[in-house]
């Protein structure tokens, strides 16, 4: 565990940290100068690159152990910005750049510009709007100041919703605004408490707020307002009813980016405001209630999966039922106690495999879709035999939904259970091992007739390079099982302790 | 008590009449009018306040373009209720649950925002204090393009991504042609008689308030959104028209304050202390130069978010 963080001088490597946002803002605007195809060429030019720069942010503050700060324009907070990466921004900025480029390679079959067209509508709204959600994601990740971090959520905002109604069928567009509405009614109740806490304080510096903050009627109320919006951008059960129109209904890439995503971008601000903003506030009563009302996320969105006729729709429901589990982390990150570096490592390590593992099978489901001409559960007899390669993927995926070793999602789920008990809380762990059991009977649902010896022909064959891409995916979600000890280490890089008393 | 103090409670009294009359209003095209006379308002709040920025940005974008906008949108529900749409009104349970909400916050925030500290810690001193850096006179445009230019450049980056998700709506075949209608579609004589008279009065106003913004209330925001304003009152006159989506010189445009803000901040790595920082005795006419294509830039993107996605190819 390391001390709170200097507020306020750049460090080795803070260059990196603005690099990482403007190269994608950068691609955004050249991308919609040069049209066309040059949109495709820029995006896919500037992911590895901006991969690399994810990687070396990482390499940076895995030599120091300490938060990497970049101070913007010289001015020093509370008057500037600054710019902050710890253990867990430096491994979502990974995982971004590492989805985002999936999904565009993915994506080159469907929003590649069609011969004899200069340009056309959805591939250059696709490849514009994918590096908005890159920039918008980095800028999450790494601000360090809660109204840089409000415009972080409405540049997501304006990235995400069109990408829902691409394809532009009426469904689809009532899916995007119900979305939309959501979105924008969050982004408000955040900012209303961002301007009671400048107003409280008068700084919106993270670091300089943490320092200031005491348990006061202003202080809950700006934390419940600003709870409640991202609350509302996560989908967190019984905020959840825009989620499964909208990532169901959208292309395959964009669900993935979607599911694994965006709706994280909204969480990990969450965890920033409770654990960054206000960790010298006891909130055990917040935090139960944000674990309870996981829970029901968990059964109600398993349920629901459970019962759901297509594909993409059971995906999107266990979304629901998923991002339940992030918020099982935060009863059990309190105090000073022994499990709390368990937990907080089980909460990130949830977020990580859970995204490799939902892209995974969106881009899976796609293709079945693709393959088929459709996603309807009962019809999917025997596509083991002839998509073998997908199938595999999207069990993959599924595996570490379930849990089940070896695979990021058991390491998740042991972490959270191990933790649970150790805080002497075992029901956060039994809610953990139902919801588990659930996840198996839903993807049962769909492994169980794919896999059966039914003769099922192909309207075409799925493209082999995209199925590895799914594959990939899958197969680094599995990976993240084998995380040594220094993994979860990294991860506790600038965690400042909770207040609170040990139970 | 003060005649200022009862021209005070007056107006704050008038401005909670006219939002109860927006919520209430059944009709779309009423509730609009309610929504554009609040706001013009409000602005007169923030004047009262001595926040005069702030009330030329709400009288401007808050009232005046968003005005237009849900004009334009109640204007096409009309269409669409009276070819007999259906008119889904939500439960009246759902309907007083979210009025008890909407009370309960109110209600709430009212109740914090009294215990809030007065004076109120500020930022203003501080504001203050660095204003000879930036060679300006109005601390607003020094927060808004020196302190936190990084906040504002990404909002007009915010501007370039709402124009693509407009555009994105767009039917496939129309994708290089041009919304709203072309020139010529309206011949309306006194409307094209304004559109002759106002714009060049308009225009000159426009790069006034960016120019003063330096040193005193205003800035490329209002500016542009004025400029914005001349622009549409000759489109809706049918003496301009909207160029193809297609247009480099329409791209050109929309991009070019957010990449010249973003090419100027960059370069402070090489001639200044690092990102976003500008080098000594450059900042006002750097700040200037970024000011005068953000002005452009917004000047042509909210006419582009007015006028929706592209619904008809232009003639050549």
């Amino acid at each position: 565990m390391n001390a709170a963080p200097i507020a306020s001088a750049s460090t080795a490597g803070g260059s990196l940290l603005w690099l990482a946002i403007i190269l994608p803002v950068v691609g955004i605007l050249a991308s919609l100068l040069s049209g066309g195809r040059h949109a495709e060429r820029i995006a896919l030019l500037l992911m590895p690159t901006g991969f690399g720069i994810a990687i070396a942010i990482a390499i940076f503050l895995w030599r120091s152990g300490q938060p990497l700060v970049y101070v913007i324009g010289g001015f020093n907070p509370p008057l500037g910005i600054a710019l902050r990466a710890d253990g867990f921004s430096a491994v979502m900025l990974v995982t971004t750049a590492l989805i985002v480029a999936a999904a565009g390679f993915y994506a080159r079959a469907i929003f590649a510009t069609p011969p004899g067209i200069t340009e056309a509508r959805a591939p250059l709204t696709f490849w514009i709007l994918l590096q908005a959600i890159w920039a918008s994601l980095n800028l999450v990740f790494l601000g360090g100041d809660l109204f840089n971090l409000y415009v972080a959520i409405e540049l997501l905002t304006f990235a995400a919703v069109p990408l829902v109604c691409l394809d532009s069928r009426a469904e689809t567009i009532s899916a995007a605004l119900r979305y939309l509405l959501f979105a924008l009614c969050g982004s408000v109740f955040y900012l209303l408490g961002v301007a009671l806490l400048y107003g409280a304080y008068g700084t919106l510096d993270i670091v300089l707020l943490s320092d200031r903050v005491s348990s006061e009627p202003v202080v809950w109320v700006a934390a419940g307002l600003m709870t409640a919006g991202l609350l509302a951008k996560t989908a967190l059960f019984p905020l959840h009813l825009w989620l499964p129109p909208a990532h169901a209904n959208a292309p395959a890439a964009c669900s993935a980016v979607l599911s694994a995503l965006v709706v994280k971008g909204s969480f990990f601000l969450i965890v920033r405001l409770w654990f960054g903003v206000l960790p010298n506030v006891p909130h055990e009563a917040v935090s139960f209630i944000l674990a309870a009302l996981g829970s029901a996320a968990i059964l109600f969105g398993s349920v629901l999966a459970l019962q759901q006729e297509r594909l993409k729709l059971l995906i999107a429901y266990s979304t629901v039922a998923q991002i339940g589990y992030l918020f099982l982390m935060f009863p059990l990150v309190q105090g000073p106690n022994l499990w709390v570096a368990e937990a907080w490592s089980g909460g990130i390590m949830q977020t990580l495999s859970h995204a490799f593992a939902k892209a995974a099978m969106f881009l899976a489901a796609g293709l079945i879709a693709e393959s088929l001409g459709h996603d309807r559960i009962r019809d999917l007899r025997g596509i083991g035999a002839v998509m073998p390669m997908t199938l595999f993927a999207f069990g993959l995926g599924g595996l570490s939904l379930m849990g089940l070793p070896p695979s990021g999602g058991f390491l998740a789920k042991w972490l959270l259970l191990k933790a649970s008990i150790e805080a002497g809380r075992p029901i956060w762990g039994a809610v953990m091992l139902s919801g588990g059991l659930l996840a198996a009977g839903y993807l049962y649902r769909v492994l169980a007739p794919a896999l059966s010896s039914d003769i099922l022909h192909l309207k075409a064959p799925p493209r082999r390079s995209r199925e590895a891409v799914a594959l990939a995916l899958a197969l680094t979600a599995i990976a993240l099982g084998f995380a040594p000890k220094a993994f979860f280490d990294f991860l506790q890089i600038g965690r400042v302790a909770v207040a609170g008393g040990s139970s | 008590m003060s005649i200022l103090q009862i021209l005070d409670i007056g107006l704050a009294g008038l401005v909670l009449a006219v939002a109860a009359w927006t919520v209430f209003a059944r009709d779309a095209f009423a509730a609009v009018v309610g929504f554009v006379a609040y706001g013009l308002l409000l602005s007169l709040v923030w004047v009262r306040l001595f926040a005069v920025d702030v009330a030329l940005t709400e009288a401007a974008i808050g009232s005046g373009v968003t005005g237009v906008l849900l004009i334009g949108a109640a204007g096409r529900l009309r269409k669409l209720e009276a070819s007999g749409g259906d008119d889904e009104l939500p439960g009246a349970s759902l309907r007083l649950f979210a009025a008890a909400l909407c009370i309960f916050v109110t209600l709430v925030l009212a109740g914090v925002v009294l215990s809030l500290p007065d004076p109120g810690p500020t930022l203003a001193p501080e504001a203050a204090r660095h204003l000879a850096e930036t060679g300006l006179g109005n601390p607003i445009t020094a927060v808004l393009l020196s302190y936190r230019s990084f906040d504002t450049m990404l909002e007009k980056v915010v501007l370039v991504l709402a124009v693509v998700g407009v555009w994105s709506l767009a039917a496939d075949q129309y994708w290089g042609g041009a919304a709203g209608n072309p020139r010529g579609a309206e011949p309306d004589g006194t409307r094209a008689l304004l559109a002759q008279v106002l714009p060049p009065l308009g225009i000159l106003i426009g790069i006034h308030m960016v120019w003063v913004g330096a040193d005193e209330p205003g800035g490329a925001f209002q500016g542009g959104a004025i400029l914005a304003a001349m622009w549409m009152i000759t489109m809706m006159a049918g003496l301009t028209e909207m160029p193809s989506i297609r247009s480099r010189l329409l791209r050109l445009v929309l991009v070019a304050g957010p990449a010249v803000f973003v090419a100027v901040g960059v370069a402070g790595v090489a001639f200044a202390s690092g990102v976003f920082a500008y080098p000594t005795g450059f900042a006002k006419p750097l700040i200037l130069f970024i000011e005068a294509f953000m002005t452009l830039s917004i000047a042509v993107t909210l006419p582009v978010l007015v006028a929706g996605p592209p619904k008809r190819l232009r003639q050549q």
